[in-house]
């Protein structure tokens, strides 16, 4: 267990509870953040879970893999820090990580 | 198609590419239109032109598996899709038809299989074509669409700014006041033609601001966009007179040409770009020389016609027929505007605007049991999977506040996911919401008329009765 803080685009914050283990996305959709999709469920095939992960937080989620990138190349509002939420597997070493909400999920 | 015409099509556009400087594109196409004749007196045609005849198609139960063929560009309009898509799905997920008018070719129908194919470009890819047959002889345009990566890539990218948040933001307002003035000049309480009146009128005019293409013309991109989805050979469709493609697609180059021309010569000028699909064309690296390529600019413009008109404009019309046939739904939609999102989500799933994507495999491919082989056709029935009971529960049913009515397929899903998804979505929450502001009752009068196609899953009449608020 541990904690994730949600930020949406309009700063509106949510601090939730995670079991490590469960993605991101999952985290997010299974306690109805607003601004995550998830509509293919987390098949890395839609790009609806864009993510952008503190700068000081990104190297704690690992590498995207080639089809991460590029579905996130396909997204206009893509930083340096951007993940798909469905392939970030939480961890311990996790708690307490930012994440901010896009604007919108393309 | 056979290696032969693919090295003829190659040379031909190498010719078309290499005489782009001196020759105005529209005088090209017009001039090939008169070689592919000349060459279908002398060597003969590549195919027979299929001309289908509407007959009543068999109950699916009668039929030996082999002889079921869902290429038929009838079976939406009779009605028949949900009986013969249902026993593919339980009987042979991934099915092969061998003797069908556009070829032999693979259904895969069902909802995970549909997913696996989408997500796996590198077994299955997009070229040439995604449909299921093939385009008019020598018009072998070339679209993103049917681009695999890197290519895809670098088009898709210079394009899809067009429907990025900021623009997005910006087009709200505009569609809504839109969309408000076409309802108010709606009759009320006597019969009129939903589709033509409303349908087609609010995706044209997004279109031709989209691409910046002058306003009063608006009417040749609806006309251009139902030629080229709807030809014979390509989707089973009702047009059979490929001369009658030339031309369109000559006056279709013709037009954007100039529209090119005339926003490059402003912005040499010292004009700032706007931010319509053309001046980002211009600013993409891949793309700035976009006209110099023919038939890829064709095949773009048409991609991004095509891709914004049939499908809004159906999901226009079918949630109005959803809707009355699931008047419950009515009833709880009044009761609970704020279910509109959700209820957007369930008009694309059930209505599935666009049946299928077509993909060809790059090597042989073992999927639910079969083998598909190396360079044979896939194709990906995205209507089906939205109706698969292994994903959906009750999926015949509509059901406004349906759990996880957004992971339809009529997006598709991997690189070649719908880009204008977002601004589809936005164009129909508006409708609704501005429907529920005025009207009391919407009824559908009578059976709406069900485009011929095997690809669009379209209306082209639909009579509708209001009862104001």
């Amino acid at each position: 267990m541990g904690k994730i803080i949600f930020i949406e685009h309009d700063d509106t914050t949510h601090v939730i509870e995670f079991k490590v283990g469960s993605s991101l996305m999952q985290v997010a959709v299974d306690n109805a953040i607003p601004g995550i999709d998830g509509d293919c469920g987390g098949e890395c095939a839609c790009g609806t879970c864009h993510i952008i992960v503190a700068d000081e937080w990104f190297e704690k989620t690992g590498a995207p893999s080639d089809d991460e990138e590029q579905m996130l190349s396909m997204t206009p509002e893509r930083t340096k820090t951007s993940r798909l939420g469905c392939q970030v597997k939480t961890t311990e070493a996790m708690d307490g990580m930012t994440v901010r909400l896009p604007e919108f999920q393309m | 198609m056979s290696t032969q015409s693919k090295k003829f099509d190659e040379i031909q556009t190498r010719v078309i590419n290499a005489t782009s400087k001196v020759l105005p594109m529209h005088m090209q196409i017009q001039g090939l239109k008169l070689l592919i004749r000349a060459k279908k007196k002398t060597i003969g045609a590549r195919r027979p032109i299929p001309n289908f005849v509407e007959t009543p198609l068999p109950d699916v139960g009668t039929l030996n598996l082999e002889d079921i063929d869902v290429s038929n560009p009838f079976l939406y309009r009779q009605g028949q899709w949900r009986a013969y898509f249902k026993r593919l799905r339980d009987e042979a997920p991934v099915h092969y038809q061998k003797n069908s008018q556009f070829g032999p070719f693979w259904s895969v129908t069902r909802y995970e299989d549909i997913l696996f194919v989408d997500k796996h470009h590198e077994l299955f890819s997009a070229e040439p074509v995604i449909i299921l047959g093939d385009p008019p002889e020598g018009l072998s345009v070339e679209m993103f669409i049917a681009m695999d990566p890197p290519k895809h890539d670098a088009q898709r990218s210079s394009v899809q700014g067009v429907v990025a948040p900021q623009n997005l933001k910006e087009m709200e307002g505009l569609i809504r006041s839109r969309t408000g003035d076409v309802l108010d000049s709606l009759p009320l309480g006597q019969p009129f033609d939903w589709v033509s009146t409303v349908s087609k009128e609010l995706t044209g005019r997004m279109l031709a601001t989209l691409l910046d293409f002058p306003y009063d013309d608006r009417e040749k991109l609806i006309y251009w966009s139902d030629l080229l989805a709807g030809a014979a050979s390509a989707t089973g469709g009702e047009f059979t007179d490929e001369e009658a493609m030339f031309d369109a697609a000559a006056d279709m180059a013709r037009d954007f040409s100039r529209l090119w021309r005339d926003k490059q010569a402003r912005r040499a000028a010292g004009e700032a770009p706007g931010f319509d699909l053309i001046s980002l064309l211009q600013s993409g690296e891949e793309t700035r020389d976009l006209i110099n390529r023919p038939m890829e600019f064709i095949g773009n413009l048409a991609l991004l016609i095509v891709g914004g008109n049939d499908t809004t404009r159906n999901s226009m019309s079918g949630g109005l027929l959803a809707m009355n046939q699931f008047p419950e739904a009515f009833v709880k939609l009044k009761a609970n505007p704020e279910l509109i999102p959700n209820m957007v989500s369930e008009i694309i799933r059930w209505q599935t605007p666009l049946a299928y994507m077509r993909r060809v495999a790059k090597q042989d491919v073992e999927l639910n049991g079969k083998t598909i082989k190396k360079g044979d056709r896939v194709v990906m029935w995205y209507a089906s999977g939205n109706r698969d009971e292994r994903k959906f529960a009750n999926p015949d049913q509509f059901i406004i506040d349906r759990s996880g009515a957004r992971n339809h397929l009529s997006f598709g899903y991997g690189v070649h996911r719908c880009m204008g998804n977002r601004l589809a979505e936005l164009q129909l929450r508006i409708l609704w919401e501005e429907l529920l502001k005025r009207f009391e009752n919407i009824e559908v009068v009578g059976e709406p008329d069900r485009v011929q196609s095997n690809f669009v899953r379209g209306y082209s009449e639909m009579m509708v009765k209001l009862t104001p608020a």
